[in-house]
């Protein structure tokens, strides 16, 4: 392999990206109004096409003749790296939103800092993405500011989303080894000095909307080392279904 | 993606017989008819019906498609299909509005659709089973809706048109992804092909039906054909239907379920079509009156959304009173 | 009934030297809302680089019923147009 640091660093972004588009693309029909699914639609199209991108590069670095479906169809829930954020279960609007601001508020800077790679193809994976995640961070937080600062439901249910979720945030800036060293290497950003970037993005929504981030004394760390919870693996098996039980049937 | 005889339509209408008259000569000339234009009342609301129905199939018509966006098997296959619900979803928003202009509200044609009221596409509440369903109906629910809707491109109200003419253009890529899947399919394991072959067999049928009732048991398609709101009859739609699919079929190497379809020369005016055998009108009317296996499933999903989204809905609306409240009391 | 999202009618811009053109319409709680929602119904193929979103209720038509009084009387104005006039071929172009 050229460079097994940047294979699992990829791998560790196209999982993020992948399992995203399939939280989202499990509202697809079922949102709050139909313009919404539209929207959550657009963005799942957003992840899928940057999660293709990573798993065709990291096949292409790891040279054995895998495609982006061996990648991302035929490895199981250990073998996984995504955040434990991207897998946690839609809940409802709120939280989808929500879930959806904290990820994209990071991609943003980072897709940013990635334009400066010395890596070709990935500078090329980052222009496209950053833009998209510029419109992301942007729609989710139009909504989480509505919902934080609606009706007495929604705000109690926003803040529900917060409790929910800000303990899957620090994950965000942690690196793995191979994430360090590629960032070592200038191939990619080094994830942890992004958390000013991140909070800039997301202090003027969230004041807007009447929340505020709490302290997360004890965060959620494990998806980098394969360690997940449970939702990951019945993800898997809906996704994976057709692949594993058609050995080698092209589709 | 829709093609039904319009079900229940109403052109009863009480104007007088100059008006009806000169209301004629328009859609006669070609002339096309804007939503604040004098019509008669039975036009408006064969309208507002077939608009209604053709819109709530394209929501409806997400569901079955949509049950099998996570479980698409490649990430090529996951993408195409995250779109092409996408479409449906906005094909239905387009034709709302488009009815909207005829003074019905989109929440007024949702709770119609709600409480089974409105009806859409009998096609839908068949069960998607296997991956080869979505292919099969990107082919064949596709191309059976493809040959509705580019007649109603020329429809004389200018909104539904409107609409139409970016529908047909969206959708011109749906058929070729479900036959690009059959075509795989029938290429790969036998067990693929099987697939293949057991979601023709299962959605053929329905497809037929999908044009609605025969000519002479379509109680009021020669109103809506007059006012030109349809330009092509059930039976010659179904008809040009089944002779551009057979050669699809036998291309693939998969046998139509049908034992009375062959070729006869004389149809068609001589050119040839396809005779086929008797269609279950029981079945029909079973699924369009609501007991097919999946219109209870699909009507309580649209209902789950409506009203589970509804907190949402009104989250916004508060959101702008109080920004608009804001904004007044700055000034 | 409860309160219903608003209707907005949507015009797009295809590129730049072109006039924003009527394309359809949304549903939507607000402007900015109804910006994302005319950009994610409206835009996915590259549609166009420039949006326009009106509440429907801010628009004013005219009445159908009053077409032949507003529209009509234009139609003997002829000398409104440049064939009216007689100008000898010798001239050349004007």
């Amino acid at each position: 392999m050229k460079d097994e640091n940047l294979f699992n660093a990829l791998i560790e972004l196209a999982d993020d990206h992948s399992i995203l588009c399939h939280r989202l693309g499990e509202w697809c029909g079922h949102a709050p109004i139909l313009e919404e699914d539209l929207a959550l639609t657009n963005m799942a199209l957003d992840l899928i096409g940057t999660a293709r991108n990573l798993y065709t590069y990291a096949a292409e670095i790891e040279g054995r003749g895998r495609s982006e479906d061996d990648l991302a169809y035929l490895r199981n829930e250990r073998q996984f790296r995504n955040l434990l954020m991207v897998e946690r279960p839609n809940g409802d609007f709120a939280h989808t939103m929500l879930r959806q601001l904290f990820f994209a508020a990071f991609m943003e800077p980072y897709w940013q800092a990635a334009l400066e790679s010395r890596d070709e193809t990935l500078r090329g994976i980052a222009g496209k993405a950053v833009k998209e995640m510029g419109y992301h961070i942007r729609h989710a937080g139009e909504w989480v500011i509505r919902l934080g600062d609606g009706t007495e439901e929604s705000a109690q249910r926003m803040q529900a989303a917060m409790e929910a979720l800000h303990i899957y945030v620090d994950e965000l800036f942690h690196s793995s080894p191979a994430a360090e060293a590629a960032a070592l290497a200038g191939l990619l950003p080094e994830r942890g000095a992004l958390r000013t970037a991140w909070l800039e993005n997301i202090t003027p929504i969230l004041a807007e909307a009447r929340l505020e981030l709490p302290e997360a004394p004890n965060p959620q760390i494990g998806g980098r080392a394969g360690l997940h919870g449970e939702d990951l693996g019945h993800i898997l098996c809906e996704m994976q279904y057709l692949q594993r039980s058609h050995p080698g049937a092209t589709w | 993606m829709y093609s039904q005889g319009l079900i229940g339509a109403d052109g009863r209408t009480e104007e007088s017989e100059a008006f009806l008259e000169a209301f004629q000569k328009r859609i006669d000339a070609e002339e096309k008819i804007e939503p604040k234009d004098a019509m008669p009342e039975g036009y408006r609301r064969t309208l507002i019906r077939q608009i209604g129905q053709h819109a709530h199939s394209e929501i409806v018509g997400m569901l079955p498609e949509g049950n099998w966006i996570t479980r698409a098997p490649s990430l090529k296959r996951k993408a195409a299909l995250l779109a092409k619900v996408q479409d449906e979803g906005g094909h239905g928003l387009y034709l709302y509005a488009a009815a909207e202009t005829l003074g019905v509200s989109r929440e007024q044609m949702t709770e119609e659709l709600h409480s089974g009221k409105a009806k859409y596409s009998s096609i839908f509440n068949y069960p998607t089973l296997s991956w080869a369903d979505i292919g099969a109906i990107g082919w064949l629910v596709d191309g059976a809706a493809i040959m509705n809707q580019i007649p109603l491109c020329r429809c004389s109200f200018g909104p539904y048109a409107r609409a139409m003419i970016r529908i047909c253009k969206e959708e011109s890529f749906h058929q070729r992804q479900g036959y690009e899947i059959m075509l795989t399919l029938c290429r790969g394991t036998p067990e693929q092909k099987e697939m293949a072959q057991d979601a023709l067999n299962r959605f053929w049928w329905p497809a037929l039906m999908m044009f609605g009732p025969h000519d002479k048991d379509s109680a009021h398609s020669e109103q809506s054909m007059k006012w030109k709101i349809k330009r092509f009859s059930n039976d010659q739609l179904r008809q040009k239907f089944i002779d551009a699919t057979v050669p699809q079929a036998e291309y693939l190497g998969l046998t139509v379920p049908d034992p009375d379809l062959r070729w006869d020369p004389e149809l068609n005016d001589g050119k040839g079509g396809y005779r086929h055998g008797e269609i279950d009108w029981d079945e029909f009317w079973r699924v369009v009156k609501g007991d097919g296996v999946m219109n209870r499933d699909r009507i309580a999903a649209r209902r789950k959304a409506w009203e589970e989204g509804a907190w949402v809905r009104e989250a916004a609306l508060a959101h702008a009173a109080k920004r608009e409240g804001r904004r007044a009391a700055a000034e | 009934m409860k309160e219903e999202t608003p209707l907005w009618e949507v015009f797009i811009r295809p590129r730049n030297g072109l006039a924003h053109r009527h394309v359809g319409s949304v549903h939507a709680a607000d402007a900015v809302l109804a910006l994302d929602a005319a950009r994610d119904v409206y835009t996915r193929r590259g549609e166009g680089n420039s949006i326009w979103v009106v509440p429907s209720a801010a628009i004013t038509a005219s009445d159908p019923a009053h077409a032949d009084e507003t529209f009509d009387p234009t139609a003997d104005k002829i000398y409104r147009h440049p064939t009216f006039y007689d100008i000898p071929e010798d001239v050349g172009h004007m």
